[in-house]
């Protein structure tokens, strides 16, 4: 980037805030999506919104692209920079403006990262739901710009669905605010929801206002193990036909279970074939009373075997397999893709079945855990980046895991934001002319196309691991 | 790409880096099994005391292992930036405790250091400047790197490749400071001894405190001149002599016999059974990690022999904190055990695997290995977090090496922290009250390099008279770590100082540690935070033997 242009950066934000050596920018070409990487131009840490207005207006004179992002925890490629340009790294807009404990309101800047906020409202009784699995370093903003899911989707919803204003910058550096504490609110388009889930391709969200819970009064967790998957999934729906809606109900395949227990050895019983993880939470006698229902309509759908926490701690070690699961799957092989395929629940028992046939035709490891009760799945494919073939094996698997989703009236993505990793395959979701629509709304925001360009939208018919997607970029 | 390149990682790729002649073409050799376990995931970032200060993401362990990643695969040098940056990580491994991959970040630091070092030697036997260099490597457009997986894989196109120029260049003083530190001073115990003699007689004629009121210490630098207020009153060399190298075990009755089993694994039971029966056998304890044998008890069935502990005693350690080491050696002895002073013991080798002299610390590591071999002994006990995770890295450091990698791991099976072996052992029966509102600060070498954090809490709670109350962000590094304080003062002063707040809220009169670093570092945040009067940081061997 021109000498002269990176001085007026420096202008605006400040020398420590603009980040210009080749080690520098390398350490902001990755995000935590295996495979793909890009080097950006620059990389700045705005301040505040007045400063990113600056910039923006800065980098839509010269057509320089704008990728914004928080902790770069993201699981779909949404921050790397593949066209280059400039890195907003938001890190220091991360304050907690307001806990409005009178209208159960929070504002915070998009900097803040998640768990920071849990405990900060937790402590005045409090609860903001939305807890995707990487929370502890995930920021609010890379939240709001993925509509972020977690393990209480089922019950409490996700990230859309607290959200209830923002202010954000427009490529052209305007400042526009939509919604706020109004519960009822239909003023014009609903243009903050828009926003929610829009991966930086329209606009950089400034500020944020969420909505809040009053914290529950305890949680219970049970564990049910199973000899069929058939069995596992019937449970699911049997306990939804009963009108209990579990805080969270997690699933683990054979193969999650056989890895994890490999890994840290808490004495799962491996001749099973699945296992679920339930919590409920809501007022002491409620949560016992439906326990103690799911717990029945566990052995009457098949589990083998049905344990209850009888203390929170021992529902924490119950969790253990569940947290474990990721971690044990990173230190089986070099390379991990999480995915995040998503069917109806009543849909679950078919989908992992299909995904191990895939699996098996196309001769890669598949293992497969994730959210039962939202039917949002996580198969996770074990590989290894630098075995090229291996790699054009779990593309093609993947992408028929896509279409049997899709087939079984699904999506390719639950969570985790189309990005690069599912660009192309959103037609497959949205249809021709859907897509058709979204490029318009695209285009109405940002009509330099700077907005994190490259993302959501694909060029070509590129595939869904990177290997080509890069050959490209130019 | 060239075709030159293109050979550079597949080499790289068996994980074989040649000698190279130059460092232009050398290829740093890296783990990168290790490096690919990392899934950028970013638990680590929140975890890690530089990101926290700085905000930037080169300055976190995912920062830190892409960027070796981006070397180790031809796409970056190793300049200026990459010299700093890994010399600006303090080692604490917090991010260790915090990686769901189990990443062994501690090592892949060490390996980048040993790597700017070999390069800095190389480019010092050049004479040609190679200022042009600097300008090559700084091409990167945006959006032109190549994906990570093409340049990893020996077939790619990587396009984007950039050609290799190791830039960075050592001076001349620091070539005469290293020069001094590692082949001159530390190779040899008894000059750190002698240097511990000229200390006490400076202590003892008052010439500190003269240094001090004339103005002489200001010509020292401010990290140093501020920390030699924090020193402690190191013991004469009468003191010294006085010592006796086996301290017979005084307790009720000896260790053997009288242990219960509380549930440890059935590895970890294997590793006490058969080290306190003297016939050691290596294999099967060394894969037991630290972590696995928190609150763990010996088994019932074992012989009715006294446990033989070879004290490892430090160099730092055992000048700066001798007595400590003494309150060590008569705590283990009250809790039964027979303590040896093993003679011919040498420094722990940290501070040169720390450093990037990684030959140096080899050759410190055979000489303990050796030495404790022929003492005959059940356990290596130490009292130093920092010494405890270096001399546990022996089986790692000499892998593959045919007269030493058995050896190694034999060491390392015995090897226990003092706070764990007595965690181990049946319970001392505390005679003396201590009155006192205790805190304790995390060794990070000892809780985040040997998962040793439970147990010294477990050994405070136990005194009589003592209030414990937990310091929070114990776990997070108190900035010493190892000559940081002293390489990077500002930043060591910033996160001490922030530290200190926290110690002021538990409204605590003794703050407890377990590695000499830390307690000079608490030492020296006293004396910053104007609580002198009233606050002093103890080792807890130290705590422990008051009670006795």
């Amino acid at each position: 980037m021109d000498e002269s242009l990176i001085r007026q950066f420096r202008e605006i934000v400040g020398n420590t805030y603009v980040l210009d050596s080749i080690q520098e920018r390398f350490s902001y070409s990755y995000d935590a999506t295996p495979l793909y990487q890009s080097m950006p131009d620059l990389v700045i840490q705005p301040g505040d919104t007045e400063e990113i207005a600056a910039i923006l207006k800065l980098a839509s004179q010269h057509r320089i692209p704008i990728v914004s992002r928080g902790a770069g925890s993201n699981l779909s490629g949404g921050t790397v920079p593949v066209e280059g340009g400039i890195v907003l790294h938001l890190n220091r807009m991360n304050e907690l403006m307001e806990i409005d404990t009178d209208n159960l309101t929070s504002t915070f800047q998009p900097g803040l990262v998640t768990a920071d906020l849990h405990k900060a409202v937790e402590a005045k009784g409090l609860f903001y739901p939305p807890d995707p699995g990487s929370m502890r370093v995930s920021t609010l903003g890379g939240n709001v710009a993925e509509c972020a899911g977690g393990m209480r989707g089922l019950k409490y919803g996700t990230t859309k669905d607290y959200v209830m204003g923002v202010q954000a910058v427009l490529p052209d550096g305007s400042v526009v605010r939509f919604g706020g504490k109004n519960a009822k609110d239909v003023a014009g388009y609903d243009i903050t929801r828009l926003l929610v889930g829009s991966e930086g391709t329209l606009a950089v969200i400034t500020e944020i206002t969420a909505k809040l819970l009053p914290l529950p009064e305890s949680t219970q967790t049970l564990v049910a193990y199973f000899r069929s998957l058939v069995d596992a999934a019937k449970t699911v729906s049997a306990i939804i036909a009963a009108k209990i809606l579990p805080s969270s109900m997690e699933f683990l395949d054979h193969g999650t279970m056989h890895v994890v227990e490999d890994f840290s050895h808490i004495g799962l019983p491996l001749d099973m074939e699945a296992m679920l993880l339930i919590q409920q939470d809501g007022s002491t006698l409620q949560v016992e009373e439906d326990i103690e229902r799911i717990a029945s309509l566990c052995r009457s759908s098949g589990a083998v075997e049905v344990r209850m926490a009888a203390t929170p701690q021992e529902g924490d070690e119950l969790m253990t397999a569940r947290r474990a699961a990721l971690s044990a799957l990173a230190r089986v092989r070099p390379t991990t893709i999480l995915e995040d395929a998503t069917v109806p629940r009543a849909k679950l028992a078919e989908m992992v079945e299909q995904v191990n046939a895939i699996a098996k035709k196309y001769n890669v490891e598949i293992c497969t855990f994730g959210h039962a009760g939202d039917g949002n799945l996580h198969p996770t494919c074990l590989t290894d980046e630098r075995d090229k073939e291996e790699i054009e094996r779990v593309e093609q698997a993947f992408e028929e895991i896509f279409h049997a989703a899709i087939k079984l009236g699904g999506t390719v993505t639950g969570e985790h934001g189309v990005g690069l990793a599912k660009a192309r395959y959103l037609e497959l979701k949205v249809g021709h002319e859907g897509l058709e629509l979204m490029k318009r709304v695209k285009q109405a925001f940002d009509p330099l196309g700077i907005m994190n360009p490259g993302k959501m939208f694909a060029k070509d018919t590129r595939r869904r691991v990177v290997i080509g997607t890069h050959e490209h970029v130019h | 790409m060239s075709t030159s390149t293109k050979d550079t990682m597949t080499k790289e790729l068996s994980n074989q880096a040649p000698v190279a002649e130059s460092a232009d073409s050398f290829v740093p050799q890296f783990d990168m099994n290790e490096i690919m376990n990392c899934m950028r995931c970013g638990f680590c970032l929140p975890a890690c005391p530089t990101f926290r200060e700085t905000g930037k993401e080169y300055a976190s362990p995912r920062g830190r292992i892409a960027l070796m990643k981006g070397i180790a695969t031809g796409q970056l040098a190793i300049d200026q930036d990459f010299e700093d940056n890994m010399y600006l990580c303090l080692g604490c491994r917090a991010c260790e405790s915090a990686c769901p991959a189990g990443v062994k970040y501690g090592r892949l630091v060490e390996n980048a250091r040993d790597a700017i070092e070999t390069v800095k030697s190389m480019n010092a036997s050049k004479t040609t400047d190679t200022q042009s260099d600097q300008t090559s490597v700084a091409t990167a457009q945006g959006g032109s790197l190549q994906v990570a997986a093409d340049a990893i894989t020996a077939n790619g196109a990587a396009t984007g490749t950039l050609p290799l120029k190791h830039t960075v260049k050592r001076t001349a003083k620091e070539s005469f400071v290293r020069n001094l530190v590692f082949r001159r001073i530390f190779l040899y115990p008894s000059r750190i001894e002698k240097m511990g003699t000229v200390l006490w007689a400076a202590q003892t004629l008052g010439l500190q405190k003269l240094a001090d009121k004339t103005g002489l210490m200001r010509i020292l630098p401010r990290s140093m001149a501020e920390m030699q207020k924090a020193v402690p009153k190191v013991a004469s060399p009468a003191a010294r002599r006085k010592r006796r190298t086996v301290v017979p075990p005084s307790g009720a009755a000896s260790a053997a016999g009288v242990m219960q089993t509380a549930g440890g694994g059935a590895a970890n039971r294997t590793r006490v059974a058969s080290a306190a029966t003297g016939v050691v056998t290596a294999g099967a304890a060394t894969s037991v990690p630290a972590g696995a044998s928190t609150g763990a008890s010996m088994d019932g069935s074992i012989g009715s022999k006294t446990i033989r502990v070879g004290m490892f005693k430090g160099c730092v350690m055992d000048v700066m904190f001798f007595e400590a080491n003494e309150a060590t050696a008569r705590v283990l002895s009250k809790a039964g055990c027979e303590v040896v002073f093993v003679e011919d013991q040498a420094c722990c080798g940290a501070l040169h695997a720390h450093s990037g002299e990684q030959w140096g610390a080899l050759d410190l590591a055979k000489r303990n290995i050796a030495a404790f071999e022929k003492a005959g002994i059940d356990y290596v006990v130490n009292n130093a977090g920092g010494c405890g995770a270096a001399l546990r890295e022996y089986g790692h450091w000499f892998e593959g090496d045919p007269e030493w990698s058995e050896r190694a791991k034999a060491f390392v099976a015995k090897l226990m922290d003092a706070n764990e072996l007595l965690a181990k052992l049946p319970e001392i029966s505390f005679t003396k009250e201590v009155h006192a509102r205790v805190t304790y600060q995390d060794s990070c070498h000892l809780r985040h390099g040997q998962g040793i954090w439970k147990q010294p809490r477990e050994l405070i709670r136990q005194l009589p008279g003592v209030e414990y109350v937990e310091l929070p962000g114990a776990d997070q590094c108190c900035g010493s770590a190892g000559i940081y304080n002293i390489t990077n003062f500002d930043l060591s002063m910033k996160i001490l100082d922030d530290k200190m707040g926290k110690v002021v809220d538990t409204k605590a009169n003794v703050i407890v540690t377990s590695n000499p670093g830390c307690l000079l570092q608490m030492r020296q945040g006293i004396i910053r935070a104007g609580l002198s009067d009233h606050v002093e940081a103890v080792h807890i061997m130290e705590l422990l033997d008051r009670a006795l």
